[in-house]
Protein backbone atom coordinates (compact mmCIF):
# COMPACT_ATOMS: atom_id res chain seq x y z
CA UNK A 1 0.00 0.00 0.00
CA UNK A 2 1.33 3.38 -1.00
CA UNK A 3 1.09 6.04 1.72
CA UNK A 4 -1.20 8.97 0.99
CA UNK A 5 1.59 11.45 1.62
CA UNK A 6 3.49 10.21 -1.44
CA UNK A 7 0.60 11.13 -3.68
CA UNK A 8 0.21 14.51 -1.98
CA UNK A 9 3.91 15.26 -2.32
CA UNK A 10 3.84 14.33 -6.00
CA UNK A 11 0.76 16.50 -6.53
CA UNK A 12 2.47 19.44 -4.77
CA UNK A 13 5.58 19.03 -6.93
CA UNK A 14 3.49 18.87 -10.10
CA UNK A 15 1.57 21.99 -9.06
CA UNK A 16 4.82 23.85 -8.44
CA UNK A 17 6.21 22.78 -11.81
CA UNK A 18 3.10 24.36 -13.30
CA UNK A 19 3.60 27.55 -11.27
CA UNK A 20 7.23 27.72 -12.37
CA UNK A 21 6.25 27.33 -16.02
CA UNK A 22 3.55 29.96 -15.72
CA UNK A 23 5.91 32.45 -14.12
CA UNK A 24 8.95 31.92 -16.30
CA UNK A 25 7.72 31.18 -19.82
CA UNK A 26 6.55 33.98 -22.09
CA UNK A 27 4.82 31.98 -24.81
CA UNK A 28 1.06 32.23 -24.28
CA UNK A 29 0.38 28.64 -25.31
CA UNK A 30 3.01 27.24 -22.95
CA UNK A 31 1.45 29.32 -20.18
CA UNK A 32 -1.91 27.64 -20.85
CA UNK A 33 -0.13 24.29 -20.80
CA UNK A 34 1.33 25.15 -17.39
CA UNK A 35 -2.18 25.82 -16.14
CA UNK A 36 -3.12 22.33 -17.31
CA UNK A 37 -0.21 20.96 -15.28
CA UNK A 38 -1.45 22.77 -12.18
CA UNK A 39 -4.98 21.43 -12.70
CA UNK A 40 -3.55 17.94 -13.05
CA UNK A 41 -1.71 18.28 -9.75
CA UNK A 42 -4.99 19.22 -8.08
CA UNK A 43 -6.76 16.32 -9.80
CA UNK A 44 -4.19 13.85 -8.51
CA UNK A 45 -4.69 15.19 -4.99
CA UNK A 46 -8.47 14.88 -5.23
CA UNK A 47 -8.41 11.35 -6.62
CA UNK A 48 -5.90 10.16 -4.00
CA UNK A 49 -7.92 11.68 -1.17
CA UNK A 50 -11.14 10.22 -2.48
CA UNK A 51 -9.50 6.79 -2.59
CA UNK A 52 -8.16 7.00 0.94
CA UNK A 53 -11.39 8.46 2.33
CA UNK A 54 -13.56 5.72 0.77
CA UNK A 55 -15.64 8.27 -1.10
CA UNK A 56 -16.20 9.17 -4.74
CA UNK A 57 -16.70 12.84 -4.00
CA UNK A 58 -13.19 13.81 -5.05
CA UNK A 59 -13.55 11.90 -8.26
CA UNK A 60 -16.77 13.75 -9.08
CA UNK A 61 -14.90 17.01 -8.55
CA UNK A 62 -12.11 15.76 -10.80
CA UNK A 63 -14.72 15.19 -13.44
CA UNK A 64 -15.86 18.81 -13.21
CA UNK A 65 -12.28 20.07 -13.22
CA UNK A 66 -11.63 18.19 -16.45
CA UNK A 67 -14.74 19.84 -17.93
CA UNK A 68 -13.62 23.30 -16.88
CA UNK A 69 -10.11 22.62 -18.18
CA UNK A 70 -11.52 21.68 -21.58
CA UNK A 71 -13.62 24.85 -21.69
CA UNK A 72 -10.65 26.94 -20.57
CA UNK A 73 -8.41 25.46 -23.24
CA UNK A 74 -11.00 26.08 -25.95
CA UNK A 75 -11.64 29.70 -24.98
CA UNK A 76 -8.01 30.54 -24.19
CA UNK A 77 -6.69 29.12 -27.42
CA UNK A 78 -9.48 30.86 -29.31
CA UNK A 79 -8.37 34.16 -27.79
CA UNK A 80 -4.75 33.35 -28.67
CA UNK A 81 -5.72 32.69 -32.28
CA UNK A 82 -7.77 35.91 -32.44
CA UNK A 83 -4.86 37.89 -30.97
CA UNK A 84 -2.45 36.35 -33.42
CA UNK A 85 -4.77 37.09 -36.32
CA UNK A 86 -5.37 40.72 -35.46
CA UNK A 87 -1.77 41.55 -34.55
CA UNK A 88 0.19 39.54 -37.08
CA UNK A 89 1.74 42.56 -38.72
CA UNK A 90 2.38 44.32 -35.43
CA UNK A 91 5.15 43.66 -32.98
CA UNK A 92 3.65 40.97 -30.76
CA UNK A 93 5.82 41.53 -27.75
CA UNK A 94 3.51 43.69 -25.68
CA UNK A 95 -0.11 42.65 -25.48
CA UNK A 96 -1.26 45.21 -22.95
CA UNK A 97 -4.25 46.91 -24.54
CA UNK A 98 -6.44 46.29 -21.51
CA UNK A 99 -4.05 48.17 -19.25
CA UNK A 100 -5.40 51.46 -20.63
CA UNK B 1 6.05 -4.08 -3.78
CA UNK B 2 5.11 -3.97 -7.44
CA UNK B 3 2.67 -1.17 -6.67
CA UNK B 4 5.37 0.93 -5.05
CA UNK B 5 7.73 0.31 -7.93
CA UNK B 6 5.02 1.33 -10.38
CA UNK B 7 4.28 4.47 -8.38
CA UNK B 8 7.97 5.36 -8.33
CA UNK B 9 8.26 4.91 -12.08
CA UNK B 10 5.15 7.02 -12.76
CA UNK B 11 6.23 9.73 -10.32
CA UNK B 12 9.70 9.90 -11.85
CA UNK B 13 8.31 10.13 -15.37
CA UNK B 14 5.73 12.74 -14.34
CA UNK B 15 8.30 15.00 -12.70
CA UNK B 16 10.85 14.56 -15.51
CA UNK B 17 8.38 15.18 -18.32
CA UNK B 18 6.81 18.08 -16.41
CA UNK B 19 10.16 19.80 -16.01
CA UNK B 20 11.00 19.12 -19.65
CA UNK B 21 7.59 20.44 -20.71
CA UNK B 22 8.21 23.85 -19.19
CA UNK B 23 11.86 24.12 -20.20
CA UNK B 24 12.09 22.92 -23.81
CA UNK B 25 12.36 25.65 -26.41
CA UNK B 26 10.16 24.13 -29.11
CA UNK B 27 6.46 24.38 -28.10
CA UNK B 28 5.56 21.20 -30.01
CA UNK B 29 8.06 19.24 -27.92
CA UNK B 30 6.51 20.77 -24.79
CA UNK B 31 3.06 19.53 -25.82
CA UNK B 32 4.43 16.05 -26.53
CA UNK B 33 6.09 15.97 -23.10
CA UNK B 34 2.75 16.88 -21.52
CA UNK B 35 1.24 13.98 -23.47
CA UNK B 36 3.71 11.60 -21.80
CA UNK B 37 2.83 13.17 -18.46
CA UNK B 38 -0.90 12.61 -18.98
CA UNK B 39 -0.38 8.94 -19.82
CA UNK B 40 1.56 8.37 -16.60
CA UNK B 41 -1.07 10.31 -14.70
CA UNK B 42 -3.64 7.83 -16.03
CA UNK B 43 -1.39 5.04 -14.72
CA UNK B 44 -1.43 6.64 -11.29
CA UNK B 45 -5.23 6.82 -11.41
CA UNK B 46 -5.22 3.08 -12.05
CA UNK B 47 -3.24 2.51 -8.85
CA UNK B 48 -5.96 4.49 -7.04
CA UNK B 49 -8.77 2.26 -8.32
CA UNK B 50 -10.17 5.00 -10.55
CA UNK B 51 -10.40 3.22 -13.89
CA UNK B 52 -13.08 5.46 -15.34
CA UNK B 53 -11.06 8.59 -14.59
CA UNK B 54 -7.97 6.99 -16.13
CA UNK B 55 -9.94 6.41 -19.33
CA UNK B 56 -11.33 9.94 -19.24
CA UNK B 57 -7.84 11.32 -18.66
CA UNK B 58 -6.56 9.64 -21.80
CA UNK B 59 -9.62 10.30 -23.95
CA UNK B 60 -10.33 13.89 -22.96
CA UNK B 61 -6.94 15.26 -21.91
CA UNK B 62 -4.58 13.38 -24.19
CA UNK B 63 -7.05 12.86 -26.99
CA UNK B 64 -8.96 16.13 -27.17
CA UNK B 65 -7.27 18.95 -25.28
CA UNK B 66 -3.70 18.24 -26.36
CA UNK B 67 -4.79 17.80 -29.98
CA UNK B 68 -6.42 21.23 -29.69
CA UNK B 69 -3.10 22.63 -28.44
CA UNK B 70 -1.23 20.99 -31.31
CA UNK B 71 -3.67 22.41 -33.86
CA UNK B 72 -3.27 25.91 -32.43
CA UNK B 73 0.51 25.54 -32.42
CA UNK B 74 0.46 24.59 -36.08
CA UNK B 75 -1.91 27.47 -36.91
CA UNK B 76 0.22 30.04 -35.13
CA UNK B 77 3.51 29.95 -36.95
CA UNK B 78 6.40 28.92 -34.78
CA UNK B 79 8.68 31.70 -35.94
CA UNK B 80 6.62 34.53 -34.51
CA UNK B 81 4.98 33.15 -31.40
CA UNK B 82 2.65 35.07 -29.19
CA UNK B 83 4.67 36.50 -26.35
CA UNK B 84 3.55 38.19 -23.19
CA UNK B 85 5.69 39.95 -20.64
CA UNK B 86 6.57 37.48 -17.93
CA UNK B 87 4.91 38.10 -14.60
CA UNK B 88 8.20 38.25 -12.71
CA UNK B 89 11.20 40.27 -13.82
CA UNK B 90 13.67 37.41 -14.08
CA UNK B 91 13.29 33.70 -14.67
CA UNK B 92 15.28 32.83 -11.56
CA UNK B 93 12.86 34.74 -9.35
CA UNK B 94 10.02 32.65 -10.76
CA UNK B 95 11.94 29.44 -10.12
CA UNK B 96 12.72 30.50 -6.56
CA UNK B 97 9.05 31.33 -5.94
CA UNK B 98 7.97 27.94 -7.29
CA UNK B 99 10.61 26.08 -5.26
CA UNK B 100 9.63 27.94 -2.11
CA UNK B 101 5.99 27.08 -2.73
CA UNK B 102 6.92 23.42 -3.20
CA UNK B 103 8.91 23.36 0.04
CA UNK B 104 6.03 25.00 1.94
CA UNK B 105 3.43 22.63 0.50
CA UNK B 106 5.47 19.50 1.21
CA UNK B 107 6.41 20.71 4.69
CA UNK B 108 2.77 20.94 5.77
CA UNK B 109 1.81 17.48 4.47
CA UNK B 110 2.70 15.63 7.75
CA UNK B 111 0.25 17.86 9.60
CA UNK B 112 -2.59 16.58 7.44
CA UNK B 113 -5.03 14.13 9.00
CA UNK B 114 -7.81 12.27 7.24
CA UNK B 115 -11.40 13.14 7.96
CA UNK B 116 -14.24 10.73 8.44
CA UNK B 117 -14.61 7.99 5.85
CA UNK B 118 -17.40 7.70 3.32
CA UNK B 119 -19.49 4.75 2.23
CA UNK B 120 -17.71 3.80 -0.99
CA UNK B 121 -15.06 1.41 0.23
CA UNK B 122 -12.87 -0.40 -2.27
CA UNK B 123 -15.03 -3.51 -1.97
CA UNK B 124 -18.26 -1.55 -2.50
CA UNK B 125 -16.82 0.14 -5.59
CA UNK B 126 -15.51 -3.15 -6.89
CA UNK B 127 -18.90 -4.74 -6.42
CA UNK B 128 -20.83 -1.94 -8.12
CA UNK B 129 -18.07 -1.23 -10.71
CA UNK B 130 -16.35 2.13 -10.67
CA UNK B 131 -18.30 3.75 -13.49
CA UNK B 132 -21.63 2.91 -11.87
CA UNK B 133 -20.51 4.23 -8.49
CA UNK B 134 -19.31 7.49 -10.01
CA UNK B 135 -22.47 7.78 -12.09
CA UNK B 136 -24.73 7.26 -9.10
CA UNK B 137 -22.95 9.98 -7.18
CA UNK B 138 -22.78 12.30 -10.19
CA UNK B 139 -26.44 12.06 -11.17
CA UNK B 140 -27.88 12.26 -7.67
CA UNK B 141 -25.75 14.31 -5.29
CA UNK B 142 -24.02 16.39 -7.94
CA UNK B 143 -26.86 16.84 -10.40
CA UNK B 144 -26.83 20.65 -10.27
CA UNK B 145 -23.02 20.96 -10.74
CA UNK B 146 -23.36 18.46 -13.57
CA UNK B 147 -25.90 20.68 -15.33
CA UNK B 148 -23.70 23.72 -14.72
CA UNK B 149 -20.77 21.85 -16.27
CA UNK B 150 -22.94 21.26 -19.31
CA UNK B 151 -23.71 24.99 -19.52
CA UNK B 152 -19.97 25.74 -19.21
CA UNK B 153 -19.26 23.46 -22.15
CA UNK B 154 -21.99 25.20 -24.14
CA UNK B 155 -20.46 28.59 -23.31
CA UNK B 156 -17.07 27.30 -24.43
CA UNK B 157 -18.56 26.05 -27.69
CA UNK B 158 -20.34 29.34 -28.46
CA UNK B 159 -17.32 31.35 -27.33
CA UNK B 160 -15.03 29.38 -29.61
CA UNK B 161 -17.39 29.94 -32.53
CA UNK B 162 -17.62 33.68 -31.85
CA UNK B 163 -13.86 34.05 -31.49
CA UNK B 164 -13.20 32.14 -34.71
CA UNK B 165 -15.99 33.78 -36.72
CA UNK B 166 -14.10 36.79 -38.03
CA UNK B 167 -12.56 35.32 -41.13
CA UNK B 168 -15.85 34.21 -42.64
CA UNK B 169 -17.37 37.68 -42.86
CA UNK B 170 -17.52 37.51 -46.65
CA UNK B 171 -17.91 41.09 -47.93
CA UNK B 172 -16.09 42.70 -45.01
CA UNK B 173 -13.01 40.68 -45.52
CA UNK B 174 -11.06 42.78 -48.02
CA UNK B 175 -11.89 45.95 -46.16
CA UNK B 176 -10.83 44.33 -42.94
CA UNK B 177 -7.40 43.42 -44.21
CA UNK B 178 -6.97 46.94 -45.57
CA UNK B 179 -7.85 48.42 -42.23
CA UNK B 180 -5.48 46.28 -40.20
CA UNK B 181 -2.71 47.27 -42.59
CA UNK B 182 -3.36 50.94 -42.09
CA UNK B 183 -2.91 50.62 -38.33
CA UNK B 184 -6.52 51.32 -37.38
CA UNK B 185 -6.87 50.44 -33.72
CA UNK B 186 -10.65 50.62 -32.94
CA UNK B 187 -11.48 48.23 -35.77
CA UNK B 188 -9.59 45.36 -34.25
CA UNK B 189 -10.89 45.74 -30.72
CA UNK B 190 -14.05 43.70 -31.18
CA UNK B 191 -15.59 42.51 -34.39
Amino acid sequence: MIPLSWYMALAAILFCIGVCGFLTRRNVIIMFLSIELMLNGVNLNLVALSHYLDSVRGQAFTFFIITVAAAEAAIGLGIAIALYRSRRSVHVDTINHLKG
Amino acid sequence: MFLQFFFGYCALMIIASGILAISLRNPVHCVLMVLVLFFHMAGLYLTLNAEFLAAVQIIVYAGAILVLYLFVLFLVSLREELHLDAFVPSAWLGRIIAAGLAVCLIAVIPAFSLGEKGVWTVEAIREATHTKALGQELYSTYLLPFEIAGVILLVALIGGLVLARRDHDGPDRGEDIGLTDSDNQPKEVQQ
